[in-house]
């Protein structure tokens, strides 16, 4: 039976991991190096990194960093930041990224989506949609690159996106990132209806429990950051993830 | 001319992404070589068929320079080859996802998943599935308990021979997740992709002795 895919979420900011709270101040957490050793170690199912400053500095992608991060990896990794062209999509294929996750790119230009699935598949082009309420709690789409909402309606945004070819969506909430209050579990509910291929929500996971709740209402993974990363009240560095049997267990009651 | 450990050539199909490949051959043991020239069949122990994108395209690729050099080395040197997710597709007759023929050391015909809305499954198939090994194989040990593997594909083979599949998967209905035909070898997850569990078939397979 297909499993539901549990993945360690990482932002990374001048090669440092870090973590943000409600998409913003973000906070230095370690070497993104160690982290992943350590990941690739509990054999986490799949790892999602993201460098959360390429695109909003218009940087070029540290392909270097990408490189050791993949020379870690014994499991599908998916990077995602700052890719806006082929040659920089090959350049981290070639270097062992298995799946690649675009967003500001996209608003400039969908077409960019199909040309990458054309040469490359679309099982390895995945669309990040970052979704804030606004103080009526209606759900828009952020930019996270330029720190502001998109007039376009969400869901025809994820229906296009399909339709050029995205093999998967990644949707995480901006209210509830870092705040390991629980995950916007409404919103998963209303994308997952309308989005035919397979969804990993992020943002706010504070339990097991969570993690199986979002699968309930419709994602086929679930990404998690800081829950795998801090411990305790004190939100000290600890780099966590279930254990195989604790993960089957979730699951196992249906 | 032989060197130390076995030497696994990966042919260098444009677009591939050989490098978590290359990573779990060395890892175990093996000698892995990139090559875009097929001559370097002559050194090659083993081959690995690894790549990205869509059939029509490793066809053409193989087409150009590699096919007879690969069908001299599979076919008169038996040189034992595994083929990895779209790797195993070019091995059978033909896809729906492409229109060009495959290169037919396999009897099987590679179709894409066809589910009813009420079966609520999604494709790609993409994620961690088990595999229930059918056959005794040089590969993958049977009665070990769950083995499971990662999976991301749209397309599946249908074997019109039974005896050429070592493996199967649930994905809506069972489905060959590893073949073998003598030497020829396909599985259609991804070892590499797949830590200790694909450890443990890439070792077996630099390890195989025919």
């Amino acid at each position: 039976m297909l499993k539901h895919r549990v993945i360690p979420t990482l932002l990374i900011k001048n090669e440092g991991l870090v973590k943000t709270y409600k998409f913003a101040d973000p906070k230095y957490v370690g070497d993104p190096i160690n982290a992943i050793h350590i990941f690739n170690e509990k054999e986490v199912d799949e790892l999602i990194v993201l460098d959360i400053e390429a695109s909003k500095a218009n940087r070029e992608i540290n392909f270097s960093l990408i490189e050791k991060i993949a020379g870690e990896c014994f499991m599908p990794l998916c990077y995602g930041g700052g890719i806006r062209t082929l040659e920089q999509a090959q350049r981290l294929f070639t270097i062992g990224v298995e799946k690649i996750c675009l967003q500001t790119a996209v608003f400039d230009n969908l077409d960019i989506i199909s040309e990458l699935a054309e040469k490359f598949g679309s099982q390895a082009i995945l669309l990040s949609i970052d979704i804030k309420r606004n103080w009526y709690g209606k759900p828009e789409i952020y930019s996270a690159a330029r720190k502001k909402t998109i007039k376009e309606p969400w869901k025809e945004f994820i229906e296009n996106a399909i339709l050029a070819g995205a093999g998967e969506i990644v949707l995480n909430s901006v209210n509830n990132d870092g705040t390991m209050l629980g995950m916007d579990f409404e919103l998963i509910e209303e994308v997952s209806k309308d989005v035919s291929i397979p969804l990993i929500a992020i943002g706010g996971v504070s339990s097991l429990d969570d993690i199986k709740k979002a699968t309930d209402v419709g994602a086929d993974a679930v990404g998690v950051g800081a829950f795998f990363v801090f411990h305790g009240k004190h939100r000290a560095v600890l780099i966590t993830y279930p254990n195989y049997h604790e993960l089957e267990k979730l699951w196992i009651q249906e | 001319m032989k060197m130390n450990g076995q030497v696994i050539v990966i042919p260098e199909l444009k677009n591939g992404n050989f490098a978590s490949v290359i990573k779990m051959v060395n890892k175990n043991g093996g000698n892995a070589v990139l090559s875009s020239s097929p001559s370097s069949l002559k050194y090659a122990d083993k081959v690995i068929l690894a790549g990205v994108g869509s059939f029509d395209y490793a066809m053409k690729a193989i087409n150009d320079e590699w096919i007879d050099p690969l069908n001299f080395a599979v076919f008169e040197q038996k040189i034992p080859i595994l083929g990895i997710c779209l790797g195993l597709h070019i091995m059978c007759k033909d896809s729906e996802e492409g229109e060009l023929p495959g290169l037919g050391w396999i009897d099987a015909h590679v179709k894409r998943f066809k589910f009813n809305s009420e079966d609520n499954l999604k494709i790609p198939h993409m994620g961690w599935n088990t595999i229930e090994v059918i056959r005794n194989n040089p590969l993958l040990d049977r009665d070990v308990g769950e083995q499971r593997f990662y999976f991301a594909h749209s397309y599946y083979l249908e074997c019109n021979d039974v005896e050429d599949i070592i493996s199967v998967t649930d994905y809506g209905s069972s489905f060959a997740s590893a073949i073998r035909r003598e030497n020829i070898f396909g599985v259609q997850f991804h070892p590499e992709k797949s830590h200790r569990f694909g450890m443990s078939l890439i070792n077996k397979f630099i390890n195989f002795e025919s």
